[in-house]
């Protein structure tokens, strides 16, 4: 196992997560997409701290694993509150809130 | 042996992130993420990196997981429209993105031996020693969603 191939499934579930996030149409789809290309960057960093033996980069990841789960908090109360107000998470319906 | 989990992890990885993106069923994506997510903490353990995998099962896919399937129950997964909005410029997007990243990697020159990391000790005295303070904004970070979690979702914004 080499660096290269890890990378490279890395990139790959970073552009899954992309094609996602904006292609779905729901916002959870959305969000759930974002958690794909968190992961994506976080293995990838994972990846580059293994083969450099950087220490640092393990603790790079366990901060930015806590601010995602943070993240996803605050962003599934918005899709709760879209739910609850104007009765859709879907994000063409949502569209008015830009103003 | 470690290249057989190697390439395992990496098809359930990718398999699981195309299901996320591509089910009509949203409970379905987000237990597909929490295929990939697991797939992921295999990966850390494969790349010597224990303290990580345990904490992505832990606090990432558990709490990812519960906090979407909660969410999917109160605001409703299921929609019968199409799943996608212009797919083709997104995919289109996606393929380039994957096509420089992947240019990227296949070019640079990576070192020969891996290295591989230290164990959980070692992060332990770093996140207390040298990262003490990034360490506490996070506790406030973490504070402060679940404040805004909480007043996000009170009864009475609405």
């Amino acid at each position: 196992m080499t660096l290269a191939p890890l990378l490279l499934v890395a990139s790959g579930l970073f552009a899954i997560g992309l094609f996602g996030l904006l292609a779905r149409r729901h916002a959870i789809g959305v969000l759930l997409s974002i958690e794909l290309m968190f992961n994506a960057v976080n293995l990838a960093v994972v990846s580059i701290a293994w083969s450099r033996g950087l220490l640092v980069g393990v603790v790079l990841v366990l901060f930015g694993i806590a601010i995602t789960v943070a993240e996803a908090a605050v962003g599934l109360a918005l899709v709760l509150l879209a739910a609850r107000v104007r009765r859709t998470a879907v994000l063409d319906d949502l569209r008015d809130l830009s103003g | 042996m470690r290249d057989l989990a190697f390439w395992a992890l990496a098809v359930l990885v990718l398999g699981g992130g195309i299901v996320v993106v591509s089910t009509r069923s949203l409970f379905r994506a987000a237990f597909a993420l929490a295929a990939t997510l697991l797939a992921t903490a295999g990966f850390y353990a494969l790349l010597c990196a224990p303290l990580l995998a345990a904490v992505q099962i832990i606090l990432y896919t558990g709490g990812i997981l519960t906090l979407t399937v909660f969410a999917l129950v109160v605001a409703g997964g299921e929609s019968r429209e199409p799943r996608w909005r212009r797919p083709w410029p997104a995919a289109v997007a996606a393929f380039t993105v994957f096509a420089v990243l992947g240019r990227a990697v296949l070019q640079a020159r990576h070192p020969a031996a891996e290295n591989g990391l230290e164990n959980g000790a070692a992060i332990g005295a770093s996140l207390f020693g040298a990262y003490l303070v990034p360490f506490e904004l996070l506790s406030l970070l973490l504070l402060g969603a679940v404040f805004g979690a909480l007043l996000l979702a009170r009864k009475d914004t609405a």
